[in-house]
């Protein structure tokens, strides 16, 4: 463990972690697209998508990680898919009802099919993976302005 | 038969958790907790639940250990013991009396009341198109749940920004640009 964890780890992490990190990321994304076929969906994805990042934070530091998506950008984020869900939510009183499923059911089994449902998932994983980035954002902010006074 | 010895695990590692003087050891005994709960999910064949389980665990886990592992936090153990073993034993003698008069009406474990259920799993793959029972559910027949659960983040990361935000100027300016 490192005296400062805000400064990255040795050289070892950091090569597992250049190999390991999109592959991770890959499949957060896999398990939000493909929340309607196999088990998992928008909140599972979008938990490993957030722990990517994280990943990239602790090992290669703090800057790396918030040059990427700064703490701005991911609480911007993380409101624009709350409305997106809110949106898609409303959308279905053009078919009738709140949360209507109003787009085609497609074959079972394919990518896209169950209408609205794939929709929610990838909202729901955009929101989830910024948000609780933020949150991680926030809580090593905290450790850093504490350390300071 | 697993399950009961992962029960058995989690109690035991639940109490070490309390018990133990070392906080750093603590987190780590409800991590052990957290992960035999997702195995438990898996058993019950509920792999979306064992998912959500496993990654939020490890999140929560990464955080904790954050928080805890370079501070000295004090441990208070003396004080008004006996006090506090006298009321913890009343409101476990309580809970457990409730908790019986209630679960007496449940169904068996493993037995569901398939009144709804039953609709979901005839109708619920023609109706929404979703393979996946589980999300089907969620986000259709159940999207309110959905709804409030996005609320409910959304509000649990407008409090952290609220509350965890830094008062200094240039600190705040700081932590937005990579330095």
């Amino acid at each position: 463990m490192p005296n400062n964890p805000l400064a990255g780890m040795s050289i070892i992490v950091k090569s597992i972690t250049r190999i390991i990190i999109s592959m991770v990321m890959v499949f957060g994304i896999y398990i939000v697209a493909h929340g309607h076929v196999s088990p998992g969906g928008g909140f599972a994805g979008g938990v490993i998508i957030a722990l990517s990042f994280v990943l990239l934070m602790l090992a290669f530091g703090k800057g790396v990680a918030t040059s990427k998506i700064t703490k701005t950008i991911a609480s911007n984020l993380e409101s624009v898919g709350a409305l997106m869900f809110l949106l898609i939510a409303l959308s279905g009183f053009s078919g009738g009802a709140f949360f209507m499923n109003i787009l085609a059911k497609g074959a079972p089994f394919k990518l896209f099919s169950a209408g609205t449902i794939p929709l929610y998932n990838y909202v729901l994983g955009l929101k989830v993976g910024v948000g609780l980035f933020a949150i991680y954002l926030a809580f090593v902010v905290l450790e850093k302005a504490g350390k300071r006074k | 038969m697993e399950l009961y010895v992962l029960l058995i695990f989690m109690i035991f590692a639940a109490i070490i958790a309390i018990e133990i003087k070392d906080l750093f050891s603590s987190v780590i005994a409800v991590g052990a907790v957290g992960f035999a709960l997702s195995l438990a999910f898996l058993i019950l064949k509920s792999p979306d639940l064992a998912i959500t389980q496993l990654v939020v665990e490890l999140l929560c886990l990464i955080i904790l250990i954050r928080a805890t592992i370079r501070k000295d936090l004090p441990l208070v153990i003396e004080g008004r013991w006996i006090f506090n073993t006298i009321s913890t034993l009343v409101f476990v003698a309580v809970f457990l009396f409730f908790a019986y008069t209630a679960l007496k009406d449940l169904p068996a474990f493993g037995n569901p009341i398939m009144n709804v259920v039953k609709k979901y799993l005839e109708q619920g793959q023609a109706k929404t198109g979703a393979v996946n029972l589980a999300t089907a559910v969620i986000l259709d027949f159940r999207a309110y749940d959905a709804l409030g659960e996005a609320a409910l983040l959304f509000t649990a990361v407008i409090g952290i920004m609220a509350v965890l935000r830094s008062f200094d100027k240039d600190d705040k300016s700081e932590a937005d640009d990579a330095e």
